[in-house]
């Protein structure tokens, strides 16, 4: 059993600090959507060059399905940032994230040959912003921290406990 | 690896006594919670400064974020009474305005249906079938084609109707309009022939009591909009001029931005109209079954002036002839012109010059394809240009500009404050302002995209005259138009596109076609009613 043992301080101090930072982006992303009435997906969804373009176009197309997947995703943003910035379901959290944003980068891969209406802010091809964010939470999947670095470590004790003895099992 | 020592606090707790944590594993456990009260303390700081921002510059303003205060009505009780429409020309407007009221041709509505199958985003079945059910019946219809006028009574008693309205009884069809009006089977008209026809028939419905919904523009003549407006007058009708406009979400709020004085002292307004396909330019299909055996020509030719021998092209694409319209004159700066007067309420100008000329479409038409007219308002110190092009798309939209901002009207708005702006000098200074950014936008039904599909649906669209929003649910225009018109006719008051405000409207474009065909400066004499 190898479970976060072979990590040094640094290694732990790293991915726990990476696991904040996306908390907190994800976290102001989604309040901001929460508070701006003006906020749409819709746009966004419209835009889509890629596989499921047909479903997200139509999803825009539709007043009720928009503000579903508008309610969705700002509280969806909101609850994931919040869960990995205090270290709370934190492997659910960096889930769900990573799902989001594997529909993002669906919605609009800057691959060649695919032209977008709403400018991008840097330069990207195949990769981009939102493709390295999905990768970060990929590694905090493989890595967890909450459990001792976050609330998970307080609110799951018992299954905290047990980590514990398996690691003392593997000492 | 760990060992005891290295974790001496955490593991010192047996697995099975889980419910005791060390203090070290709290602290661990609460690692973050710095980092969360950084960031509440940020974010209630950007808030507070953006909502200080934004009620700083709403408070100058003077205007709410919302949809506009004031909105026309289109109905104000539910319509009880079933009233009996008749329509004169069936056209592509006049079928138009029949879908509106309720009543789609079956094969508008099979192609409705493959479109939506092909494309889940087309939303025009759907804003049909939702539009209420206006209470009215299609009783009557004359067309002097005898192919439209069999559709129209194939639309009079479709099936599948807005609002779920039942099918109801076949319209009978009349050979001349003056048999329509005296048949005693119609309590209102809707005209949507070529504009030469609008005035007689006009008059002759006032004559006999019945309601008039007109198409634009109003008249093909000045003198003829004189006649209109004493006969509608006189006679006490209710008349509505086809501004779609009128109902525009977008409009209404536009004007309140001018109520609340936003854009300071207006010296121009800027209209402009680009479109850049044959159908934009009025080169419109021609029916396989057109001919003078199914076209009672005589009776298109009524009233224009030029008598001319039997002609397809002149039948489908009237709009190309001075005989029959005034080319974008009647057609487009019409609806342009309506639009700033409604925003505005400027009415007639004192004086007009227009220039243009046919430079792309060199197909046989009289009217310019490329056209502009200056029109002055010396009572209220301002300009109003208005530019078209029939051979190019760029959207140059519609743009009033005053000493403190511009407003540029859409289907959305957009205020952008001045750099130079007195009013606004100090809030520029102080940050509150930025002059390269839009300070205020308003955007109807912003949540949702509408599946907009031909470049001049497009331009319809950004116009406010194809659809528009009532609490961020799309409408048509039309439709509203149609049944803000029916519930003057049952409940009583006046229209928003009245024969006052369609006499403003006809004289302008007057006063550009008589300009462009004499290449002269043409004045309005407001008290012998003339343009000289």
């Amino acid at each position: 059993m190898t479970r976060g043992l072979s990590r040094t301080g640094f290694q732990t101090a790293a991915l726990v600090t990476l696991r904040i930072l996306i908390g907190w982006h994800f976290l102001y992303e989604g309040l901001a959507k929460v508070l701006s009435p003006y906020w749409t997906s819709a746009e966004y969804m419209d835009q889509a060059r890629w596989l499921f373009r047909g479903l997200f176009q139509s999803l825009a197309a539709s007043p009720t399905a928009v503000a579903v997947v508008d309610f969705l995703n700002a509280w969806g943003l909101t609850l994931i940032g919040a869960g990995l910035l205090v270290g709370l379901l934190t492997r659910t959290a960096a889930a769900c994230g990573l799902l989001l944003l594997v529909l993002y980068y669906i919605v609009a891969p800057p691959f060649v040959g695919l032209l977008y209406a709403m400018p991008a802010e840097g330069s990207y091809l195949v990769v981009n912003k939102v493709l390295v964010e999905a990768a970060a939470l990929l590694v905090l999947l493989a890595f967890p921290t909450g459990h001792r670095y976050g609330l998970d470590g307080l609110v799951f004790r018992k299954r905290g406990a047990e980590y514990q003895a398996l690691e003392r099992a593997g000492a | 690896m760990t060992d005891e020592t290295k974790q001496p606090i955490e593991t010192k707790a047996p697995a099975d006594d889980w419910t005791r944590i060390s203090r070290r594993g709290l602290l661990k456990a609460l690692v973050s919670l710095p980092v969360v009260g950084v960031f509440i303390y940020n974010f209630l700081r950007k808030k507070a400064a953006d909502d200080a921002k934004r009620r700083a510059i709403l408070a100058e303003l003077g205007v709410a974020e919302g949809g506009p205060a004031v909105i026309p009505n289109a109905i104000s009780k539910p319509p009880g009474k079933k009233l009996r429409v008749g329509i004169i020309g069936y056209g592509g407007e006049g079928e138009s305005l029949i879908r509106h009221a309720g009543f789609a041709h079956p094969d508008w509505i099979e192609e409705a249906r493959k479109s939506v199958r092909e494309n889940p985003r087309d939303k025009q079945l759907e804003t049909y079938l939702n539009q209420d059910d206006l209470n009215i019946a299609i009783t009557a219809v004359c067309d002097v084609f005898d192919v439209r006028a069999e559709r129209a009574i194939a639309a009079s008693q479709v099936d599948v109707r807005s609002g779920g309205g039942p099918a109801l009884p076949a319209a009978k069809r009349y050979a001349r309009y003056t048999d329509l009006l005296a048949s005693g089977d119609v309590d209102a008209v809707i005209i949507a022939t070529p504009d030469h026809w609008h005035s007689r028939m006009t008059i002759d419905a006032a004559a006999a009591g019945i309601h008039v919904y007109c198409e634009k523009c109003m008249t093909r003549t000045a003198e003829e909009a004189v006649a209109v407006h004493d006969a509608v007058t006189k006679s006490g009708i209710v008349f509505e001029l086809g501004h779609q406009n009128r109902q525009s979400e977008a409009h209404n709020k536009a004007r309140e931005i001018i109520d609340a004085k936003i854009l300071g002292p207006i010296t121009l307004v800027e209209s402009t109209t680009n479109r850049n396909t044959p159908w934009g330019a009025w080169v419109w299909d021609i029916h396989k079954d057109g001919n003078s055996g199914t076209i009672d020509w005589a009776q298109f030719e009524g009233p224009a002036p030029h008598k001319v021998p039997f002609s397809l092209e002149r039948f489908f694409r009237w709009r190309c002839w001075f005989d029959y319209g005034t080319g974008l004159s009647g057609d487009l700066l019409s609806h342009e012109y309506d639009g700033v007067n409604q925003i505005l309420q400027v009415g007639i100008p004192r004086s007009c010059v227009a220039s243009g000329g046919i430079y792309y479409f060199k197909d046989g038409r009289d009217v310019p394809d490329t056209f502009q007219a200056v029109y002055e308002y010396p009572d209220r110190d301002m300009t109003f240009v208005y530019s078209a092009t029939l051979a190019n798309g760029r959207d140059r939209g519609l743009v009033f500009m005053g000493q403190d901002a511009s407003m540029r009207v859409s289907g959305s708005l957009t205020i952008q404050a001045d750099y130079d702006s007195k009013r606004y000098e100090q809030k520029i200074k102080d940050g509150v302002i930025d002059p390269a950014q839009p300070m205020f936008t308003y955007r109807p039904g912003f949540k949702g995209i509408d599946a907009v599909t031909s470049a001049t649906e497009q331009y319809f669209a950004s116009r406010g005259l194809l659809f528009t929003y009532r609490g961020g649910r799309r409408m048509s225009a039309y439709h509203l138009l149609i049944a803000e018109w029916l519930d003057a006719i049952r409940n009583g008051g006046t229209t928003s596109c009245n024969v006052d405000r369609g006499f403003e409207e006809a004289i302008t474009c007057h006063m550009a076609t008589r300009s462009y065909l004499e290449g002269r400066k043409v004045t309005w004499d407001p008290v012998r009613r003339v343009i000289v």
